[in-house]
C-alpha cells in the first residue's frame, strides 16, 4: 500500500479529524482542503460569481436571494474572484456548474435544486436541522 | 454554442428511454433551459439525476454551454406537473 492510500483512508475513517485537518491555502493546505474547511466551519454556504450585494449571473443573484429569505447567517465566497476555487469546488462537489451550495457541510446542489427545495418546503427543514432549530 | 438538437442527441444518448426538450433562452446557443423526463430517475436523489444529465453533456458544459437549468421528472412526476 502507497503512503498516499495510507494518509487519505485515515481522515475518511475519522470525520472529525479530517475537518481538523482541513486547512486554508493560507495555513498550508491546498484547495479542496480550504473548501472542506469552509464547507465544514459555515452552516450554510454559497460559492457563487459575484456576491450578494453584487451578483454576477442571473442564476447567483436568485440562489443569493433565496438564502437571504431565511434571515439566516451564510458564507458567500466570490469565486470570480479566485480562479484556482471557482475550479476547486467544481472537483469538490463534482458539479460543474455555478452557483453551488452547502448546508450542514454537505453539497445541497445548484440553483435549480436549491429552488425546488425553496418551493417544497425541504430547503427551511434542511436549515433549521444546520442551525440545530 | 450548441444547437438545441445537439443537446436532445447528447442526453439520449446517455439516457436512452428519455424525452428530452432543450430550449435556448436568449437565442444565442449557449443558455438553455432543459426538461429531461425518464425512467431512469426513479429513486435517484435530485443531486443524482442532475448528475446524469451533466455527465451526458461533459464536454457541452466545459464550454459550448454557458448557463443551463435543468428540470428532471420520472415518467409518474411529469404527469403530476401537468
Amino acid at each position: 500500500m502507497s503512503d498516499e492510500k495510507k494518509s487519505f483512508s485515515l481522515p475518511m475513517a475519522n470525520p472529525e479529524a479530517a475537518a481538523a485537518a482541513a486547512r486554508t491555502r493560507a495555513e498550508g493546505g491546498d484547495i479542496l482542503s480550504e473548501i472542506d474547511k469552509e464547507v465544514s466551519e459555515n452552516n450554510v454556504v454559497l460559492y457563487m460569481k459575484g456576491l450578494p450585494d453584487s451578483p454576477m449571473c442571473g442564476f447567483s443573484a436568485r440562489a443569493s436571494a433565496i438564502l437571504q429569505s431565511y434571515g439566516i447567517p451564510f458564507f458567500a465566497v466570490n469565486i470570480l474572484a479566485d480562479q484556482e476555487k471557482r475550479e476547486g469546488v467544481k472537483v469538490y462537489s463534482k458539479w460543474p456548474t455555478i452557483p453551488q451550495v452547502y448546508i450542514g457541510g454537505e453539497f445541497l446542489g445548484g440553483s435549480d435544486i436549491l429552488n425546488e427545495m425553496h418551493e417544497s418546503g425541504e430547503l427551511a427543514q434542511a436549515i433549521k436541522a444546520a442551525f440545530g432549530q | 454554442m450548441i444547437e438545441p438538437d445537439a443537446i436532445v442527441a447528447k442526453i439520449q444518448a446517455a439516457i436512452p428511454d428519455a424525452i428530452v426538450e432543450a430550449h435556448d433562452l436568449t437565442g444565442t446557443r449557449d443558455h438553455y433551459e432543459v426538461i429531461v423526463i425518464s425512467q431512469a430517475f426513479e429513486g435517484l436523489t435530485r443531486i443524482k439525476r442532475h448528475r446524469l444529465v451533466y455527465e451526458a453533456l461533459h464536454e457541452e458544459m466545459k464550454a459550448a454551454i454557458h448557463a443551463l437549468t435543468l428540470q428532471v421528472y420520472t415518467p409518474t412526476q411529469w404527469e403530476q406537473a401537468q
